[in-house]
């Protein structure tokens, strides 16, 4: 069984804060859907208001197109995975799993029965009768996955799990999950502040910022098309460019900035007089040591080149000593150029994104 | 180094403050088997049981005795709930209101035995309940009850919050969540209150002085035979009780190590 | 309050709330407000009561300053005589020979402390607690009682010293200062454990560097332990000294058990009130006075060493 998540307009207000303002997203059934940020940006927030620890000061809830105010926690069709886990340290492991079936009086055989089952479904045959503290990471990981799974929910929510784990136990656990959940089919609630994670896992991906939405799309589009400034700078490596936007024409137009006037994307809502800064990725950086003219370039000085396996950071200085880089892959034919040349970059229009800055952050400009 | 002969003081002086600790309980052990009329260990006039003897045929201890029981077998089972009761109350407040509840809680332990007694009886005897060994329970609960909570609480902020919400995110009741997973975790502490809150109450002399009517406790009871004139057979009582709490010392200390080991070999896994 | 229902349910919290409440307002808070207005009535038979003869006044604290009794002041035979009502006069020296009692516990027990937290091996700690909590648990009584054996006129201590030609004669050693040397000794004796162990708790987590560091730069012992020690015991010290006079001015088992016909405990007093004269208000009016001592000093201690009120934990 699976259900569609709502949040209607949900503000929730402590006593000194806001800590989710106005939040309105829709979430499908069966969808593997992530709310990233930084801490503080409200993502727990909308975890506990959605498990129902927390009520919302304003707005509603819904799951499965029912409100859900005043359901407690223990009547709402959800299970959790904590950050800590949250393992109960005096049962056993398969008590632990059973948890949920024995407090709906399921009897004993049967609980026993359905923990290995669910054992066997993350791959932890035969540990039933371990304690938690008795295993790994992973493992406890998996146990409670497992007793999530074992109340049959329609919604998991998932509250940075991976945390705690190291890089290549996480890389496991992240298809692991993503592997589960579909084959389940229940939609899991997400909540990281590893953007790695979220657009890895995520069908879609919400980012937050200071208790706001500031873009819910596919990984790919957050990746490519960030909506403003915040969530450029956030998801992925950028090259900032301060400036205005000199003249707008459908979606397109032209960037002054103090090394040139570059031909870029428009942003949502940015035109003439938006405060807005020009984005390229590293990536989609090229080095041309004659560019045409008309392209867009930026002749830059070499400092120094940092080679990291599947490709190689390029840092550099362009000529008011703006700190720019560029990544470039890992290509015996297609060296990167040497420390202390001068030559230029180039980038595509398409690549050139001017986007509003979020006053969700602030902006702080270190050169 | 200069300290060392301090070093070498300082653990003699130690020693002799055991021996200062331990001597006279062992004088007053003695006693009880010295053919005296009047207790004590020297001079030493041969050994002899008729202390216990006289002990065991004097029927005002054993009522005192059976009182003391009584009182505080009630101290226990009231004072326990009402510690667990306060601890978890407690232990959800935050601020102001957590200072002020706790150190009302706590303004018992301060209070002088005397003034409880008199104001515990005072306040049922406007009910016309008449001093008795009721009202020593319900005196000697109102600062035992504290320390049960103490303990109770020490062991309650152990506890990890999220195993409750845990436990209702997968369906429990309040009522089941606490039955299975947050009684379980305080289970040592609230048999560790229920011993102490035992113990306290036997033991006790000032608050159930002033409360207890006509009846008498064990405690009380030897406390007042002093000046009617004592036979060494207190000193027979003395030594009971003090095997008894020896007993109880070497109990506790093979447990703990028990436990000790016991961790120790899960934490190496 | 609303953080409990939530997190514990309505059944629960409100039978949590109830039983605190029945803890504090019943056994606690109702008495000692009903004590402190009783100490204000007369004693009047029961016929009488809530009638015309019944007001609130002060009388039953006024009598701790009636009853002047000659006192003598001065060694040998000169000396200077005031009269000085009895009750008050047994209040001040109760508070005195308490505070006589803490501050010798102090002083014995703080060594100790420290030889228990930083010098003795580690090995024979846990034997040595073990059988420092012993004389603990056995109880007030046996503890003041046992004293009162060795103390007896023809007890073991008369016979060793005798047997040692040190003395000739028995002693009456309770007539000691006043008629309270035995008194003295055994508050000592009964309460210096509940010293000990706040002091010892609140040394063993300082950390040992420290004292190196001071020794290290220079500081002898004393200066250690003024300046780096003793700082950081407060709060144990503290609390060792609440506990130890409160108990001390309020035992009465210790000061009846090794009384000497001239020695009288405050709480003796209040024992009288109570049961001999049957003056329950006047009873009520002295323990009050006797709270409000404890009080006063808990509150001396805490500002003095600058604690909060949470170290009074056991």
């Amino acid at each position: 069984m699976t259900a569609s998540v709502e949040l209607r307009d949900v503000t929730m207000d402590f006593a000194k804060y806001r800590a989710v303002d106005n939040v309105s997203v829709k979430i499908n059934p069966g969808e593997f859907f992530s709310f990233l940020g930084p801490s503080g940006c409200g993502k727990t927030t909308i975890l506990r208001m959605v498990s129902g620890f927390i009520e919302p000061s304003q707005g509603q809830v819904l799951i499965g197109d029912k409100d859900m105010k005043g359901i407690g926690p223990n009547k709402r069709p959800t299970a959790m995975i904590f950050q800590n886990l949250a393992l109960f340290p005096l049962m056993t492991v398969w008590e632990n799993i059973s948890f949920g079936l024995e407090v709906r009086g399921v009897n004993k055989a049967a609980r026993r029965a359905r923990a290995e089952e669910l054992l066997n479904l993350v791959e932890l045959p035969g540990v039933g009768d371990r304690f938690a503290s008795q295993l790994s990471g992973g493992q406890r990981q998996r146990v409670a996955i497992a007793r999530a799974l074992a109340v049959e929910p329609e919604v998991m929510l998932l509250d940075e799990p991976l945390s705690a784990l190291d890089l290549k136990l996480r890389q496991h656990m992240r298809a692991e999950l993503r592997a589960i959940q579909k084959r389940t089919n229940v939609t899991f609630i997400y909540i990281t502040h590893d953007q790695g994670e979220a657009l890895a896992m995520s069908d879609r991906v919400a980012v937050m910022s200071r208790g706001k939405i500031q873009q819910v799309d596919v990984p790919q589009k957050i990746y490519n098309t960030p909506s403003n400034g915040f969530v450029a700078s956030f998801v992925g490596e950028n090259n900032k460019f301060s400036g205005r936007v000199s003249s707008v024409s459908n979606g397109l137009g032209k960037f002054k900035s103090d090394v040139g006037e570059f031909a870029v994307t428009l942003g949502e809502g940015v035109n003439k007089d938006s405060k807005c800064r020009l984005y390229v990725r590293p990536e989609n950086v090229v080095f041309a040591a004659k560019p045409k003219s008309g392209a867009n370039a930026v002749p830059v000085t070499v400092e120094s080149v940092s080679f990291e396996g599947n490709f190689a950071t390029v840092n550099m200085r362009d000529k008011k000593g703006h700190r720019l880089s560029a990544e470039v892959r890992n290509d015996p034919s297609n060296l990167p150029p040497q420390v202390g040349t001068s030559t230029s970059i180039v980038f595509d229009q398409e690549k050139a994104l001017a986007l509003l800055d979020s006053e969700a952050v602030a902006y702080e400009e270190k050169e | 180094m200069a300290f060392k002969p301090t070093q070498t003081i300082l653990q003699a002086y130690s020693y002799v403050f055991l021996g200062y600790l331990l001597l006279p309980l062992v004088v007053m052990c003695g006693a009880a088997f010295n053919d005296s009329r009047f207790p004590t260990i020297l001079p030493w006039n041969g050994f002899t049981w008729r202390w216990f003897a006289e002990l065991y045929n004097d029927t005002t201890i054993w009522q005192a005795t059976a009182n003391t029981g009584l009182v505080a077998i009630a101290v226990v089972a009231i004072s326990v709930p009402i510690g667990v009761a306060g601890a978890i109350l407690v232990n959800s407040l935050k601020g102001r209101s957590r200072t002020l509840l706790y150190a009302t809680m706590i303004a018992p332990i301060l209070t002088p035995g005397a003034v409880i007694g008199i104001s515990t009886l005072l306040f049922w005897y406007k009910f016309n309940a008449p001093a008795g060994l009721q009202i020593s329970v319900l005196a000697q609960t109102s600062f035992i009850a504290a320390y049960v909570m103490l303990m109770v609480l020490a062991r309650l902020q152990s506890f990890d919050g999220a195993l409750e919400e845990a436990a209702l995110d997968l369906g429990a009741s309040h009522a089941q969540m606490l039955r299975r997973v947050l009684l379980p975790h305080l289970y040592p502490a609230i048999l560790g209150g229920a011993v102490l809150a035992f113990f306290q109450s036997v033991e006790n002399f000032n608050a159930t002085q002033f409360t207890r009517g006509a009846s008498t406790t064990l405690t009380v009871y030897v406390g007042s035979k002093v000046r009617t004139g004592i036979t060494p057979s207190i000193c027979a009582l003395a030594a009971i009780m003090i095997s008894i709490t020896i007993l109880g010392a070497i109990i506790y200390e093979i447990i703990r190590r028990n436990n000790l080991a016991k961790a120790e070999t899960l934490q190496a896994q | 309050m609303s953080e409990l229902f939530r997190r514990y349910g309505s059944g629960i919290t409100y039978t949590a709330v109830g039983l605190t409440a029945f803890w504090l307002l019943i056994l606690v808070i109702f008495p000692y407000a009903g004590l402190f207005e009783q100490s204000f009535r007369p004693y009047l038979p029961v016929t009488e009561i809530n009638g015309p003869n019944d007001h609130y006044f002060l009388h039953n604290y006024l009598v701790l300053f009636s009853n002047p009794q000659d006192m003598t002041f001065g060694f040998g035979g000169s000396g200077v005589t005031i009269p000085i009502p009895i009750h008050l006069w047994v209040f001040f020296i109760t508070i005195l020979y308490s505070s006589v009692a803490t501050l010798a516990v102090l002083l014995i027990c703080y060594p100790i402390a420290y030889c228990l937290a930083k010098v003795m091996p580690s090995a024979l700690l846990p034997s040595y607690l073990l059988l420092l909590v012993i004389p603990l648990w056995v109880s007030e009584l046996m503890r003041s009682f046992s004293w009162y054996i060795i103390l007896s006129l023809k007890g073991p201590l008369t016979i060793v010293l005798q047997s040692l030609g040190i003395i000739t004669d028995p002693i009456h050693w309770t007539w000691g200062m006043n008629g309270y040397s035995g008194i003295i000794v055994g508050l000592i004796y009964t309460y210096i454990l509940f010293m000990l162990f706040p002091i010892y708790n609140a040394m063993t987590s300082l950390d040992s560097n420290q004292i190196e560091a001071a020794e290290d730069l220079g500081a002898g012992i004393f200066k250690t332990h003024w300046r780096v020690v003793m700082p950081h015991c407060k709060p144990g010290i503290a609390s060792g000294c609440v506990t130890v006079f409160m108990l001390s001015a309020g035992s009465l088992l210790v000061p009846s058990l090794l009384a000497s016909p001239k020695s009288r405990w405050f709480t003796e007093v209040i024992q009288q009130w109570m049961f001999e004269t049957h003056d329950w208000n006047a009873g009520a009016a002295y323990a009050f006075i006797l709270l409000f001592t404890c009080t006063a000093f808990v509150t001396l201690m805490m500002r003095l060493f600058k604690v909060g009120f949470t170290d009074i934990a056991k």
